[in-house]
């Protein structure tokens, strides 16, 4: 663990941050959410870092709570995604046979749509509640999770060193759990941290489409929409939700680039 | 005489980036020094790691991916080619010096026709008009035996054999007329019965146009048939220099002797005995989808603590009968009886027992062993898995393991990249005999690995199966191998066995016709070989 | 028949296929609420005859695979039905919007495309030196940042501090063909920035696969230039990876056209898709997810298509 790089350095510190600063939320923001504590768009000063918002509520807090829910959501529907995704693909990987069959043509059927466009479809007869959204987003995700856990276990799966486990009469547990499921652990890794990215993406989206988290509640992306008739006056509200979101998605990035180098390198090994 | 070439102290570098730790620099070639006469051959042989195509490639001053060269000088034609520039290596590149790749199917664009690609540096070069440059390689199609000359370049890559693309490979290297010609193991990746026609081939086409080459093998008996003179490398520096004879008949360095007496191994053939262990009974398959049977009937027998090999060319089948064997491919027809048992076709009714009695060892010992398990869990996990084998009492036999494969206890911690390749197919025998099976199937264990380091694999096997009595079945397409280990044959051609016997037996007269192909296609470390088999090849057609 | 005409023959059907599943995908999307879909549009508070009546006409008394073939069929004649908030034909109001639609994603792809494939062939030029990580670097902030900010700080420096073009893309029928380029040069630079990078690092990805092959190292062997090597000998090989990533691309651009055209307020699909979404007007969303679809899988199927005319072992078989 010691060499590691310094943009992986800078990925970790700010991931980490991002996300205390979710934990801690109530502890650290100056003002309540919905608060109303100035006048419209004042610009930033001592007292309100960030300035204030469209109706006069302080905007680093409503960025901190914004923030908690951001992530919350994000980390709830990559969970959901990742856990349903990669069971899938390792069962369809492992047994084959119709199961592999049936899974692989409805993924591909699933992906033959726009994720956005699908949930938008789905999203216009369900009720917009957070739950819902975590669903939507993780099980339309689970998708993308699916193809790559399949593969990763597909490539496996032909390795004579699973050969040679089946022949030695191991079970379906032993060649999942000790065989595959450590050599295909880094892609994973690296993967999760590029679902989580893609869903904080999406789910600011539909924020931001007004068919995300609704008013009262805001994440990063309904922030943007509800200040984003201040650009036009030259006021930069709107774009400060906008580079947290950049900053905490690159943060990630980075943490999940040295996971993956980490990984070739050690294929790569002594003796090759 | 003046030189052609004349390397003079070369050094060769690279910067190597290892998991973990910072790139550094290390040396691949150390001050090497040689001179060529034109129209002579040159040999460089070494095992994988002596540098022996990065100083081939030197003589083009091209260093393939991060490889440098850092020092010596490179003389051709009187002119030290390293200070030329890069203008100065265009016009010399694919003009004075050709260079003939190992894969001619990679080295090919796929997307062009063989007669665009083989013409292009004699035309770049303006060494001939286009029409000279066609008809030139039309006669080199004629020289080295392909089909259909005069149609034979309007093929894509993809519509020839490999065999047939490596001598377009040689037609497109001699093609601009050069002086000098580098051939970097041209017939390594061919089947033994085609290596012979290329090789002749080459020889012939280096003879009638009085090129000089420089040609790089691991293969010390394929080298002793073209080249004039022979330098043997290692570490990347230069072992020992001579004539072919020299290095053959009366080499100096213990090294060189140790080449040239590889696969002597003499093993005294045991006449069957008993019932036999494993008894495949008229054996037919197919893969699932497929419409033709790759396993046609197949009759062999193998003993208790003996060795049956099956040889054959890619294709052959060979390695299909030891799927069918394990399990991992049902039989359409047949039984396989072992140790007084019928097995059942299927891999998942094999009892454990079944399982545990007959164990494999696959070609590539890298991804046939977990890279995140260490050696100690390798080995240990048969232990436990057929024997319940915990705790010290586990350790104690894995130690008793490393140390019957000649490693020992230090290894018991490493993972497999931590090992060489010799190691590694070592340790993959560990794991094999700690199920203390009765047969091991041994899936061309040696194939991938230097010749000295196949010899000690091969010297080990023979050292347990005396202690172990365990027997085997060797797959494997090498002759020489089959004569260090076998006790019997059988010899595999397109899904059928076409012969079948004690070794003394099928390594004697009178032959079919494709074991006497296979057999006499075999490169023997003698000077003259080549051309006696030619020769005498051609007297039998003749004679039909 | 030729083997490659087969294949293609095979991969349209495929595409068919895969549209016609993904309508049934689509129809089932707005079906999956346990309970009642008029109950959801018109909220708790809705009377019974209102419920009753919006039921009769989405025809939800009918039984759900009636439903489906009535609208499969409907819209194979081309006929999408009526919007539920407006009573208007859903064919003839998207007509309209959806030339506005293709006309943005057209102007996007003609200026990123090209600069994509450029920038790509200067990131192998320069393959590992300062370009290239500059390249790879603005690959990553630009995958990390969600398409509608892109837009905001475009709007935010250029329209508004530069005071360059104007933050709304409105467009009409009376505009002439340069009005209207002007009107959409904002939008189409947003869409620019959002796909120029993927596109851009999978050309690099593409080409620098075929640079790697060995026929590259036999052509430096035989003393061509770089420029030779490129056009003779790795340009034939990277046609269909380029074609098909700039057709991935495409299919990802016509996507990002619904936010765009939302930042922009732009009277296009996405504009019109996202607006019925909020006031729940079924019909309208399913007819724009067929319409994207239909684009998307087609993108892809053309990606396919390329990429068989383009290898050599199909073209010529033995």
């Amino acid at each position: 663990m010691k060499n590691i790089p310094i943009s992986a350095l800078i990925g970790l510190f700010f991931t980490g941050l991002y996300f205390l600063t979710a934990l801690l939320a109530p502890w650290i923001a100056p003002y309540g959410m919905g608060e109303i504590v100035g006048d419209v768009w004042e610009p930033s000063s001592s007292e309100y870092l960030l300035g204030t918002d469209s109706i006069g509520r302080d905007l680093l807090s409503r960025m901190i709570y914004g923030g908690r829910t951001t992530i919350f959501i994000a980390t709830a529907a990559t969970i959901l995604s990742f856990v349903t995704g990669s069971v899938l693909g390792f069962l369809a990987a492992v047994v084959g046979g119709w199961i592999d069959q049936v899974l692989s043509r409805f993924v591909d059927l699933m992906m033959s749509i726009p994720t956005l466009i699908f949930a938008l479809v789905v999203l216009s007869v369900t009720p917009v509640t957070i739950p819902m959204l975590i669903l939507v987003m993780g099980l339309l995700d689970a998708t993308r999770v699916y193809r790559l856990a399949r593969a990763v276990a597909v490539d496996i799966n032909v390795m004579d060193y699973v050969e040679a486990a089946k022949l030695r009469g191991e079970g379906r547990g032993w060649i999942i759990f000790r065989e595959i499921l450590p050599n295909a652990l880094s892609p994973l890794v690296a993967e999760l941290g590029l679902r989580f990215i893609f869903m904080v993406l999406f789910l600011s989206t539909l924020s931001f489409l007004g068919l995300g988290v609704q008013p009262p509640e805001a994440d990063w992306g309904g922030i943007v929409k509800e200040n984003k008739e201040g650009i036009v006056y030259g006021i930069p509200a709107a774009i400060v939700p906008a580079v947290a979101i950049a900053t905490l998605a690159i943060s990630v990035n980075l943490v999940a680039d040295w996971v993956l180098n980490r990984t070739t390198s050690l294929k790569g090994g002594r003796g090759g | 005489m003046v030189n052609l070439l004349s390397v003079k102290d070369l050094k060769i570098g690279a910067t190597v980036y290892p998991p973990g730790e910072k790139p550094h620099d290390i040396e691949i070639v150390k001050g090497v020094s040689f001179d060529l006469e034109p129209g002579m051959v040159l040999g460089l042989i070494g095992e994988s790691g002596a540098g022996k195509s990065t100083i081939g490639l030197s003589a083009m001053a091209y260093g393939r991916g991060g490889v440098k060269i850092t020092g010596g000088e490179v003389w051709l034609n009187d002119r030290d080619i390293l200070k030329g520039g890069v203008r100065g290596l265009r016009a010399l590149r694919g003009a004075e010096v050709t260079y003939v790749a190992q894969s001619a199917a990679a080295a090919f664009n796929p997307a062009k026709k063989l007669m665009e690609q083989i013409v292009e540096a004699t035309l770049e070069h303006g060494r001939a008009s286009r029409s000279e440059a066609e008809a030139r390689a039309v006669e080199l199609f004629r020289k080295l035996g392909l089909p259909n000359p005069e149609t034979f370049g309007e093929r894509y890559p993809h519509q020839v054999s490999g065999g047939q693309l490596q001598r377009a490979m040689t037609a497109l290297a001699l093609c601009p007329q050069p002086d000098l010609v580098i051939f970097d193991e041209p017939t390594t990746a061919l089947d033994v019965t085609t290596q012979i026609d290329v090789l002749s081939a080459i020889k012939e086409a280096i003879r009638d146009t009085g090129v000089a080459a420089l040609y790089i093998t691991h293969d010390l008996a394929v080298v002793a048939q073209v080249s004039d003179h022979i330098m043997v490398l290692r570490h990347g520096e230069m072992v020992e220099y001579g004539t072919t004879d020299h290095i053959i008949n009366t080499p100096q360095e213990e090294y060189t002797q140790a080449l040239v007496s590889v696969r002597s191994i003499e093993h005294e053939e045991k006449a069957p005995a008993g019932d036999p262990l494993l008894k495949v009974d008229g054996v037919t398959a197919r893969y699932r989808g497929t419409n033709f049977d790759v396993l046609k009937n197949i009759n062999v027998e193998l003993y208790q603590g003996q060795t049956l090999a099956l040889v054959g060319e890619s294709g052959s089948g060979k390695s299909t009968m030891a799927r069918a064997i394990t399990g991992l491919l049902e039989p359409t027809q047949g039984s396989i009886h072992f140790a007084g048992r019928t097995l059942s076709h299927y891999l998942a009714n094999r009892s454990k027992e079944d399982l545990r009695e007959l164990q494999m060892i696959y070609q590539m010992a890298d991804v046939a062993m977990n890279p995140r398990q260490t050696v100690g869990t390798i080995i240990g996990r048969p232990l436990e898995f057929y024997f319940g084998l915990t705790g010290a009492e586990k350790r104690k036999r894995i130690i008793e393991l490393l140390d019957e494969i000649e490693l020992g206890e230090g290894f018991m911690d490493r993972y497999p990249a931590e090992l060489s390749g010799g190691q590694k197919q070592r340790v993959c025998i560990a794991r094999a005999l700690a199920a203390k099976p009765k047969l091991i199937i041994c899936d061309e264990v040696t194939s991938a690995l230097d010749p000295l380091v196949a010899d000690g694999i091969l010297k080990l096997l023979l050292n347990l199966q005396k202690i172990e009595n365990v027997a085997y079945l060797f797959i494997t397409h090498d002759i020489a191998t089959v004569r260090a280990i076998a006790d019997s044959i059988a010899v595999m051609y397109q899904g059928n066995v076409v012969r079948y016997g004690q070794k003394s037996q099928v390594l004697s007269p009178p032959f079919d016709d494709y074991t006497d192909l296979l057999l006499s296609s075999v490169p023997e470390m003698e000077l003259g070989w080549l051309e006696r088999v030619v020769s005498s090849r051609k007297m039998v057609s003749a004679g039909n | 028949m030729h083997p490659v005409i087969l294949l293609i023959a095979q991969r349209i059907a495929l595409g068919l296929l895969l549209l016609l599943a993904s309508s049934a995908l689509i129809f089932a999307g707005t079906q999956i609420l346990p309970g009642d879909v008029a109950q959801a549009i018109l909220g708790q508070s809705a009377t019974p005859e209102a419920l009753e009546n919006l039921r009769r006409d989405l025809g939800l008394n009918d039984p759900a695979l009636t439903r489906y073939f009535n609208w499969l069929f409907g819209a194979i004649q081309g006929d999408l039905g009526t919007a539920l908030t407006n009573g208007k034909d859903i064919a003839e109001s998207m007509g309209y919007r959806l030339k506005n639609t293709l006309f943005l994603a057209a102007c996007a792809a003609i200026v990123s495309v090209p600069l994509a494939i450029f920038l790509g062939l200067l990131a192998v030029r320069y393959h590992g030196r300062w370009p290239d990580k500059a390249i790879s670097g603005v690959t990553l902030a630009s995958i990390s940042v969600p398409e509608f900010l892109i837009g905001y700080i475009v709007v935010y420096f250029i329209a508004v501090k530069l005071g360059m073009f104007s933050p709304l893309a409105m467009v009409n029928d009376s505009m002439s063909f340069w009005d209207k380029l002007n009107a959409v040069a904002l939008p189409v630079l947003v869409l620019t920035l959002v796909v120029l990078a993927h596109m851009m690092r999978m050309t690099r990805a593409a080409i620098l696969n075929v640079m790697q092959s060995a026929y590259i190292e036999t052509a430096e062997l035989k003393g061509l230039s770089s420029f030779k090597i490129i056009y003779r000998h790795a340009f034939p090989n990277a046609i269909a990876p380029i074609v098909n990533v700039v057709m991935l691309n495409l299919a990802y651009l016509v996507v990002g056209v619904v936010v765009i055209e939302v930042v922009f307020v732009y009277p296009g699909m996405g504009q019109y898709l996202v607006d019925h979404v909020s006031k729940r007007d079924v019909p309208v969303v399913q007819a724009c997810g067929l319409i994207f679809a239909a684009v998307y899988i087609g993108m892809n199927m053309i990606a396919d298509i390329v990429s068989i005319l383009a290898n050599p072992r199909l073209r010529h078989p033995k």
